[in-house]
């Protein structure tokens, strides 16, 4: 299919660009298969916007006599407004618009025509491969295995090729379990805590059903994770109703006479209709500015978004307090094992794990928790705040869990190497990007579509200097403790930086984080110049010494 | 003292405590726990004291203080209990001036020091600062003797056109003879905000002399003839005291005037709207919806955004129209106060630099007459008076702080201070309700000028963020009010409660630093001036050099400590600014450091019991 057939009008002239808190800027809006572009012609500011198709969440015109307005919302959260003269112009171009942000088929998507304009000193798609992560865990304990069961994707459709099982369990054991859990996801290891060799697994649910049907397999699995004497918990994510009427459809949890060596506990962290709901309700809320004070709190009470996030790292915390403190072993599981179990396993491991508060451990966690772990990404991504077409899989997991990270990092601000930014980039490089790497379901789909082969890898881009500079945290001082964030609702914040970012001006808040690097690297300067006349008095008196020993 | 004590810890729930010994002292209720470490509790900050049931482990005892801080006692037996309750019911009701803190507080100052931090701030010097008197703007001596109105200060500015009979008619006319006199006047706008308190107006009266008064503020400004007159109230307050004689002005009977209202609710609402928001604060195991809800349903930050939006609207008469404002309530002493000094606030930046907020407190608020006794309880007395007027203001400002963080050259700790002094009862300045009283009170011989000792730890409230450049002189502030722009202030409401802040606070790393960099500056400083030195030295001066090396060795010790230095500074050291109520050295930076070492926060464990009790 040729872009050009859906372009009718490829350009219009005289359009006035509307964004919240700029002047109305006049100029040429030209359509590509990929890009909205803008550009205003006027010579002493140039301004150019590029806009992916692929964020636009939706479009609505309207008229005015023979002026047309389109209103643009994106998938991060902006929302641009287009004055384009002439009905039929304006007509082309938002049905165009309408269709190049739908296409049906991800090989047209822009990533596979993107080509980069800087060079690739790493390859992103081979930076963070399972294989390396056993390397690191084999130097501490010979207990788990690199398993190849799952190479052609036969036995989980959404399990990555290789995965870490204890290995006291052999591959035909593995594929029995895998018959007993929801979508074949049997338990795998998730992260080993180095401190105390306590391990968490994640897993779906397993297939108990109204009949109670076990697995033997399964309960070798589990038990084969505990040391001899040990006890460990079950963190099922759903509250106990949920798993019981999951029972009633097939699903299930483990009972105790089965697991007798296991406590379970359920936590309720909301399942994705809901939870992309509440996504919609508090964008609502945050981009109407006439709200007085009333009605702002009670809509954003309404949106249930902080306690969806005091919800997510209550039982992250309460995982990580299992493992650390009890000493216990745990294994995370909801219903399928694909949303919020990944929350809680992936946010368990930044409260534990200094690692994965640096920027390459922090991509390492999300490819492994989340791109290789098979959170479907191309259907929870589909959509974002402003869709009014009925969901189906959209939901803001992922964001969500970036919302979690962000209020621990407002609360341990000196204890993580990248900033905001960088959570607000993987947030919009999730909806709509240039990379292939969020594309896809899970690594079948994406060995299918070939994209290591066909597509740019966000990490290849972002793991450059010049990049990276901008991710960095100045304020970052190594912390090799387990950090414990405050779950109190009057320390959760609504993150400005993603749900305020285009609702007001950030100016002098800019100008302030600054000034605040300036210090900092003025401090640096300092330090350095300070050592530099120390050691060089330190010279010129051991050489008056030595003249006057002499 | 009672000993075997139990403190208990607010929010969690797994009735961890430490136990130690509580003594009473004449100023101090003091907890010391089993690992030294101390607790200081003012009597006069607390608010009430409340024994609750008793339980095995012993008889709790629950203080509140007006600082938010709310501690958790649990002693073993009943009759200690008893007693210590009695007392402190004894200590913290203050029947007489005299018995306050601030009358026995002694800082170890002479009397020429003390009157000299008296003088620290002085208000004609202030309107010096603002251009007056000048062609327009004269000062009445008509209140010299407090003859004409008995809460405002003995110096009043008011136009030259306003003679006697004018200000005593139109005193009279106005309720308390809070008659329209001078708060600020801006300079390059040529426009002033004055401020006074309700007509008696009635339904009907009327007043030549204050239809004059009115006039003579619009004639003094040469740029806008017309003038803003605000009632910061609600209509209905407003419409409700004309039936008690008093009221607004009538727009037909006086020229030249806009009338508005701004409606901002009186004490009362406000009183029950802090008690509303501390309750849900206070409540063990809160939920995001609970909380949130409880928020909305106190109005708190309703009213806090009601104050900033008259303060804006007042802002932009000036700044925009150069027209001036007249300001006033019922009595004009707590929201026209509040909205005189933020409208001033937002205007000139000189009341964003440390000592012109001490400067604007003492204008607007002591010198006008906020009863802060009543409004504070200073002394034990009508519990319907008590108010968090400036509490309030407080928190206005510290929204300002967030939305400007540049534009300051305080920071939160300046404010929380300031706030805990208010209450403390330990200087002179926030005592009685008016300066006559406090003439009378001798407080200027008896007690001490807070100031100087904010002046003297000012490091610890400095901004480091602080761009003078950012607002020069008279460089207008205009903030954005849209609602989601004003949080909860956790630092104020939970200051006490450390389980709740953020573990690492990056405004203390970066004072930390930003100081640093000073010791570094002179460091270079001095360093290089060595090495000149030694460079200079020719070989032939050795002999100096022999006489000098006995010297060296300060200059190696000193480089230890700056070595010290480059260390990461202590992360979560937020204490600088828990002080409490007692003499600065009392703050416990050193101790909180150490507890944050340990990292290990309170509301997790509150998790960690839910994990154990399900096992």
């Amino acid at each position: 299919m040729e872009f050009a057939e859906l372009i009718k009008t490829p350009r219009a002239d005289n359009v006035v660009l509307h964004r919240p808190f700029h002047a109305a800027v006049e100029g040429t809006l030209c359509l590509t298969g990929h890009h909205l572009i803008f550009s205003s012609r006027r010579h002493d500011a140039a301004e150019e916007l590029w806009l992916l198709h692929s964020n636009i969440d939706s479009s609505e015109k309207r008229f005015v006599g023979s002026l047309g307005t389109l209103v643009i919302k994106c998938k991060d959260l902006r929302i641009i407004q287009l004055d384009i003269p002439g009905m039929e112009e304006c007509l082309n171009i938002a049905s165009s618009i309408e269709a190049l942000s739908t296409l049906d088929s991800v090989t047209l998507l822009y990533p596979f025509f993107y080509r980069p304009m800087f060079d690739i000193l790493e390859d992103g798609w081979s930076s963070f491969l399972p294989e390396q992560e056993f390397e690191l865990l084999s130097s501490v304990t010979d207990e788990w295995r690199l398993s190849c069961i799952n190479r052609d994707f036969s036995v989980c459709a959404s399990y990555p090729p290789v995965v870490i099982v204890p290995k006291s369990i052999n591959d035909d054991e593995l594929r029995k379990v895998a018959q007993f859990r929801h979508g074949n996801r049997f338990p795998v290891l998730s992260y080993y805590h180095k401190k105390n060799g306590m391990v968490m697994m994640r897993s779906s649910q397993p297939l108990t059903g109204t009949n109670w049907r076990r697995c033997k397999e399964d309960e070798k699995l589990v038990n084969a994770t505990l040391r001899p004497g040990k006890r460990g918990y079950i963190i099922d994510t759903r509250s106990l109703n949920v798993a019981q009427q999951a029972r009633a459809k097939g699903g299930g949890f483990e009972q105790e006479a089965h697991y007798p060596q296991w406590r379970r506990i359920h936590k309720s962290i909301e399942r994705f209709n809901i939870l992309q709901e509440s996504l919609i309700k508090l964008v609502e809320a945050c981009n109407d500015q006439s709200h007085n004070m009333d009605r702002w709190l009670s809509k954003l009470e309404a949106s249930n978004w902080l306690t969806h996030v005091k919800e997510i790292l209550t039982t992250a915390c309460l995982a990580a307090q299992c493992i650390d403190r009890e000493g216990a072993s745990v294994l995370v599981h909801g219903s399928e094992g694909t949303d919020s179990t990944l929350q809680v396993t992936s946010l368990a491991q930044i409260i534990l794990d200094p690692r994965c508060r640096t920027i390459q451990g922090f991509e390492s966690l999300v490819v492994r928790e989340w791109l290789q772990a098979g959170h479907p990404f191309q259907h929870r991504c589909a959509q974002s705040a402003y869709s009014n077409s009925k969901q189906k899989w959209e939901a803001p997991v992922f964001l969500l869990f970036l919302d979690c990270v962000w209020q621990i990092l407002r609360q341990f601000p000196c204890s993580f190497e990248f900033n905001q930014q960088f959570l607000i980039m993987l947030f919009e490089h999730a909806y709509a990007s240039q990379f292939g790497t969020f594309l896809g379901n899970n690594e079948n789909e994406r060995a299918k579509q070939k994209l290591p082969q066909k597509t740019m890898s966000l990490w290849s881009w972002v793991n450059r200097t010049e990049e990276l500079s901008k991710f960095h945290n100045p304020l970052f001082e190594a912390n090799s403790l387990v950090i414990w964030p405050s779950v109190a609702p009057q320390s959760l914040q609504l993150w400005e930086g993603v749900f305020l970012r285009w609702n007001r001006p950030s100016k002098y808040l800019d100008e302030a984080q600054e000034e605040m690097i300036n210090i900092i690297n003025y401090n640096k300067e300092l330090q350095a110049k300070v050592n530099v006349l120390r050691r060089s008095l330190a010279e010129l008196e051991a050489g008056t010494r030595m003249h006057q020993n002499m | 003292q009672v000993e075997q004590v139990k403190l208990l810890d607010r929010f969690s729930t797994s009735n961890k405590s430490l136990t130690g010994t509580l003594y009473l002292t004449a100023t101090h209720l003091l907890f010391i726990d089993s690992s030294q470490r101390e607790t200081w509790i003012l009597h006069h900050h607390i608010a009430a004291v409340e024994k609750l049931p008793l339980t095995t482990s012993g008889c709790p005892l629950v203080i509140q203080c007006k600082n938010f801080r709310i501690v958790h006692f649990v002693v073993p037996r009943e009759r200690d209990c008893h007693d210590v309750y009695n007392s402190l019911l004894q200590l913290s009701r203050t029947a007489k001036y005299e018995e306050l803190y601030a009358f026995s507080y002694n800082p170890k100052q002479n009397e020429s020091e003390q009157a000299k931090g008296w003088q620290l701030i002085d208000l004609s010097e202030e309107y010096k600062r603002m251009g007056v008197p000048n062609a327009y703007w004269q000062l009445s001596d008509a209140n010299r003797d407090y003859k004409i109105c008995e809460t405002y200060p003995r110096e009043l500015y008011v136009p030259r056109t306003a003679s006697k009979p004018i200000i005593v008619g139109s005193s009279k006319f106005r309720s308390k003879g809070r008659f329209p006199v001078l708060s600020y006047y801006h300079k390059n706008k040529e426009a002033a905000i004055c401020r006074c308190s309700q007509p008696l107006s009635g339904f009907s009266a009327r007043c030549l002399e204050d239809e004059h008064m009115l006039q003579a503020i619009s004639k003094a400004n040469p740029s806008n003839r017309y003038m803003y007159v605000m009632d910061t109230r609600p209509k209905l307050n407003a419409m409700a005291n004309r039936a008690a004689g008093k009221g607004y002005e009538n727009e037909d009977n006086y020229s030249n005037i806009r009338f508005q209202f701004v409606g901002i609710e009186n004490i009362h609402v406000m009183r029950s709207s802090l008690q509303k928001l501390l309750e849900v604060s206070g409540t063990r195991g809160l939920s995001v919806n609970d909380f949130l809800s409880g928020l909305e349903n106190s109005g708190w930050l309703r009213h806090i955004k009601a104050v900033l939006d008259a303060a804006v609207f007042l802002v932009k008469a000036i700044a925009v129209e150069s027209a001036s404002v007249l300001v006033h309530c019922s009595d004009g002493w707590d929201r026209t106060s509040q909205v005189c000094s933020l409208g001033a606030l937002l205007l000139d930046s000189y009341y964003r630099t440390i000592k012109g907020f001490m400067v604007l407190i003492e204008k607007d608020w002591i010198s006008f007459g906020h009863k802060f006794s009543d409004r504070c309880c200073q002394l034990d007395g009508d519990p319907k008076e008590i108010s968090p007027v400036f509490t309030q203001f407080l928190e206005s400002v510290w929204n300002l702080t967030e939305q400007f963080p540049q534009a300051f050259e305080y920071n939160e700790a300046f404010l929380l201070q300031i706030h805990e002094h208010v209450h403390s009862c330990q200087f002179g300045n926030f005592l009685g309700n008016c300066q006559k009283e406090r003439e009378e009170l001798k407080l200027k011989e008896k007690t001490y000028s807070l100031w100087p000792f904010l002046l003297a730890e000012q490091k610890k409230y400095l901004n480091p963020l602080y761009n003078p450049d950012f607002s020069p002189e008279l460089t207008l502030l205009e903030p954005n009010t849209v609602s989601f722009n004003f949080k909860f202030w956790r630092n104020m409401y939970h200051q006490f409660d450390r389980s709740m802040h953020p573990r690492q606070s990056v405004f203390n790393l970066i004072m930390n630093l930003s100081e640093q960099n000073k010791q570094l500056e002179e460091d270079i400083k001095e360093l290089e001036a060595k090495i000149k030195q030694r460079t200079g030295q020719s070989d032939a001066v050795l002999v100096k050099e022999h006489q000098q090396s006995a010297h060296p060795a300060p200059v190696a010790l000193k480089s230890p400590p700056c070595f010290k230095k480059e260390q990461p500074p202590t992360p979560g050291n937020d204490a600088v600014r828990t002080i409490e109520g007692s003499n600065t050295a009392d703050n416990r930076y050193s101790e909180l450091v150490s507890e944050f070492s340990k990292a290990e926060p309170a509301v997790v464990s509150l998790e960690y019991g839910v994990a154990r009790m399900t096992c």
